[in-house]
């Protein structure tokens, strides 16, 4: 059951529209209630040949020698795919957006990093033809040890998952071992704290389990070009990595899809479309290659687990004062986008509360187990878990009730986010305020009377000091600890606010000027207005950061390192700034 | 033995879009000559609506009704570049291409109606019926059809529009973390009511409750086809599924759906949703995007409510029947917390 309040916000709101916020049937329903939507797999070619992979039945192991003369003469084999085969046998799939390095091949030539790693491919004239060749190839293994708990695999002596990145993490800004956040000072936070609440929380890798597999379908046109059948979730994104391994250029591909069978994020990583398009070119065919139920469930990439380290310190009034986190994300054996997923959460943190002081060490560790990749909440959904519950014994802890205990804390217009900006059109407050009294969640007088709109800024709109760290570089696990290296004074800001949207239309009727996101320029105040809400008589309270200091213009960012070759567009922000390979 | 009842919450807030930005969306918008319009995109739609949702903002842009518009996606030869349908970005992102391309349509739509009526396009409304008019004069109109006739064979105007939407890459400081992330939040908070058997360690969601804040709902129906299917997905996280049930070690790793773990039909629970809307200032018409969010505040809610109902935290997901049964055991027996009111 569905309802709307539109009391709330209705001042910033016109619902004078015709057709937005109408729950009009989908343009698409007819077809899909019908079972007549065209998917992918739903598109018939004349000689479709059909591609099944060899996968490695090891965790990890080199490959001495991979012999494919049996496979080859069974019926109905038209072609064998080996590493050779690849034009381009190593990528990256954010090498799109030159972020990482190319780490992972499209077939395994020298070692497998992961149980289902495919090793040859097999295209015959019927998929039973090809399941049969592939019980013939004889791959010849060095089994090696294996890694698979994240922490383990991050101290010295590990077994080597992946060698591109030989430390077993992923590199951020060529410097450190991990994604950082520092706001504030947490050590002496703590230090004041009526209550320190501490503990560990695991995410489990969880399948997509969509109802139509992985697949593609592609088949050479008549113009030299080849036409592929799809579900990608990023049309052009698989497009672009197909081209990319395959080393053609973007306009000899001519991507179909659009109606994909349920993706989750598990149809991001364009598990088949570039074998089924080297198998198209190689045999002048059409080709076929899907995802059976069980190599989806097992090979299809998962999302990843996370472990997660919470420590908050909480006043006698429930005040929460400092909150430090260590996550570590389960990549896999490659990349894959668990990279992007790790910047995602340290700008999440620390979830949707002001609090003025923050520290989070991110890490991103390879182990012998499938890639995992995208999932609905990717980055969020993980972390969000362990903070809420985090956040439930937080207010056991002081005392208070867990609605109370949020709305305290929570977020409003105006406040200084984590990462150095001004929190707006936030909605946390009012989003409990409804639950409590739908649910019959009793709330106190003082809780139903907050609103986001007020009570933030002021005092809660600083940049505190914010003492920061040289600790975990690259390559020197023995760095992870240390003390602080310097103090950044308050109000420090290093990244300019280029954050313009562009929203492209000329010649037009515009009714309504173009709305663009609103990055407004940090103006410390002094706090002139009492806290915004005090459930019951407050402790002392603890240090609060020193006053504001002026602005500081940011420093000059160092010269990005040249980049003489690149994939991608233009190179990814800051983040990476290693040459691709 | 007994089953005790209990109850959970959490709020949550989402980031919209990868939260970088430096992720695009283009789209072209068209008419042919009867003022019938087609959306050209790439963006995918893979259930959740996309079709559907640039459909309502297309048509609401251009002022036309909703059949004269149809959305074309995915064909890379006719639908230009666009990042792709992940990190809730489609609503947000393509809609605001949608816009774009909708707008410059419907500035040529304006002319050559202006042209016909000899007026100022300045002076013309439409009326989202079809009909194009001068603002206080509704006698002095002409038809959409009729306009695009004319743009066509009479005038040779392109009534057509391209749009595209870009938040450009944000930097990040390496140190602290800084850094320009996407600008629109959607919020959530949920209430959970779980009944625990001590005997057996098994969990039953009995009902649930949210309040979602989601900037603009562009399609209600959408939405809580979104709310209800992540709220499922997000019971099926909390409960039962993975595919390593002892990670790190992967070993006992399901095959098909025999042997993973998700909730059938009888353990749904019955689910209540109210929606809040205060519009996001970059978004289209005020949206945001309830694409991931949704399953998110679930998780937490039961494994909080657990804790409420029988005094163990599970702090590693899923919450398994072997999990529960070895934290009673080992707090010497379920110990129940205060019940929250309205929970029995």
């Amino acid at each position: 059951m569905l309802e709307f309040r539109k009391d709330l916000f209705a001042a910033e709101r016109d619902d004078n529209l015709n057709i937005v916020g109408k729950g009009a049937q989908r343009q698409d329903m007819p077809g899909h209630v019908t079972g007549r939507s065209p998917f992918f797999d739903d598109h018939a070619f004349e000689g479709l040949l059909h591609l099944k992979v060899v996968r490695s039945p090891h965790h990890h192991a080199r490959i001495r020698a991979i012999d494919t003369t049996a496979a080859e003469r069974a019926p109905g084999v038209k072609r064998i795919l080996r590493g050779a085969d690849v034009p381009l046998n190593k990528n990256t799939l954010l090498s799109l957006i030159n972020f990482g390095k190319d780490d992972e091949p499209t077939l395994a030539v020298s070692k497998v990093a992961y149980k289902g790693e495919p090793v040859v491919a097999i295209i015959a004239e019927t998929e039973q033809q090809a399941l049969a060749a592939r019980a013939l190839v004889r791959v010849d293994y060095e089994v090696l040890p294996h890694v698979f708990d994240v922490e383990e695999a991050l101290k010295p002596g590990a077994p080597i998952v992946n060698e591109t990145y030989p430390n077993n993490y992923f590199e951020y800004h060529d410097r450190y071992d991990h994604s950082k956040l520092r706001f504030g000072d947490v050590d002496r936070a703590f230090a004041t704290a009526d209550f320190i609440v501490d503990d560990r929380y695991q995410m489990s890798p969880i399948e997509h389990a969509p109802t139509e597999t992985n697949g593609s379908i592609a088949a050479p046109e008549q113009n030299d070009r080849f036409v592929v059948h799809s579900c990608a979730q990023g049309l052009f994104f698989s497009l672009g990595t197909a081209a990319k391994i395959l080393k053609l250029e973007s306009n000899r591909l001519h991507f179909v899809g659009g109606t994909v069978g349920g993706g989750f994020g598990g149809k991001v990583d364009s598990l088949t479309e570039p074998l089924s398009i080297l198998g198209a070119m190689m045999t002048g065919q059409p080709v076929r290659y899907v995802l059976d139920r069980e190599e989806e469930m097992l090979y299809g990439s998962p999302r990843g687990a996370e472990r997660i380290y919470i420590k908050d310190g909480i006043m006698r009034d429930g005040r929460i004062v400092a909150r430090r986190i260590r996550s570590y994300f389960d990549a896999g054996a490659y990349t894959r986008l668990s990279s992007y997923a790790a910047i995602k959460c340290t700008a999440h943190l620390p979830g949707p509360y002001t609090i003025p002081n923050v520290s989070a060490d991110i890490y991103v560790a390879y182990t012998n187990r499938c890639p995992s990749t995208a999932m609905r909440g990717f980055g969020i959904t993980a972390v969000d878990f362990a903070l809420e519950v985090h956040m439930d014994k937080g207010a056991e802890a002081c005392g208070m009730d867990p609605m109370e205990f949020r709305i305290l804390n929570a977020y409003r217009d105006d406040d200084m986010k984590a990462h150095r900006r001004v929190a707006k059109n936030t909605a946390l407050i009012e989003c409990v305020q409804v639950v409590a009294e739908k649910a019959g969640w009793p709330l106190s007088d003082e809780a139903r009377r907050q609103s986001s709109l007020t009570g933030g800024g002021g005092a809660r709109a600083l940049i505190p000091a914010t003492p920061i760290d040289d600790n975990g570089r690259i390559g020197r696990p023995e760095t992870r600890t240390g003390p602080a290296t310097e103090t950044l004074p308050a109000g420090t800001m290093r990244i300019p606010m280029t954050k313009q949207p562009i929203m492209e239309g000329s010649a037009e009727a515009r009714p309504t000027p173009a709305a663009v996101p609103q990055y407004e320029p940090y103006r410390p105040t002094p706090a002139s207005t009492a806290p915004a809400y005090q459930p019951m008589p407050a402790a002392p309270p603890p240090a609060m950061p020193a006053p504001p200091a002026a602005t500081a213009p940011p420093p000059a960012a160092a010269p990005a390192p040249a980049q003489p070759t690149q994939h991608g567009a233009v190179r990814f922000s800051s983040v990476f700034g290693t040459r691709r390979r | 033995m007994a089953r005790h009842r209990g109850r959970g919450m959490a709020s949550v807030n989402y980031p919209i879009g990868m939260n970088l930005g430096g992720d695009p969306s283009q789209a072209l918008i068209h008419s042919n000559p009867d003022g019938k319009f087609t959306v050209a995109l790439s963006a995918i739609d893979l259930g959740q609506g996309m079709k559907q949702v640039t459909r309502q903002v297309a048509a609401e842009t251009l002022g036309v009704p909703m059949e004269d518009v149809y959305v074309d996606t995915a064909d890379s030869d006719t639908g230009p570049h666009d990042m792709g349908s992940f990190a809730s970005r489609g609503t947000h992102r393509m809609g605001n291409a949608v816009i774009a391309a909708a707008r410059e349509a419907r500035g040529v739509l304006l002319e050559a109606a202006a042209e016909e009526l000899e007026v100022n396009a300045g002076d013309l409304v439409t009326d989202g019926r079809g009909n194009i008019h001068v603002k206080g004069a509704p006698s002095r109109s002409i038809t959409v059809k009729a306009t695009a006739q004319a743009a066509q064979f009479k005038q040779g105007k392109t009534i057509a529009g391209r749009g595209i939407f870009l938040i450009p890459l944000s930097t990040v400081d390496p140190q602290t973390g800084e850094l320009n992330p996407n600008t629109a939040f959607a919020h959530a908070c949920l209430v959970a009511d779980v009944e625990v058997d001590d005997e057996t360690g098994e969990v039953t969601v009995l009902k649930m409750a949210s309040a979602y804040e989601l900037g603009r709902a562009i399609n209600p129906k959408m939405v809580e086809q979104q709310l209800v299917g992540g709220a499922w997905m997000g019971i099926s996280h909390a409960l039962y599924e993975t595919p390593e049930p002892y990670y790190p070690d992967p070993s006992h790793g399901p095959r098909d759906f025999n042997e993973y773990l998700m909730p059938g039909p009888g353990d749904i629970a019955p689910y209540s949703i109210t929606v809040l809307e205060r519009p996001a200032p970059d978004g289209p018409f005020g949206g945001k995007g309830p694409g991931e969010m949704c399953a998110n505040p679930v998780l937490p809610a039961i494994a909080n409510a657990v804790y409420n109902a029988v005094g163990v935290r599970v702090n590693d997901l899923p919450i398994t029947p072997e999990k529960v049964l070895r934290g009673i055991k080992a707090n010497g027996g379920a110990r129940p917390q205060p019940r929250r009111g309205g929970g029995g």
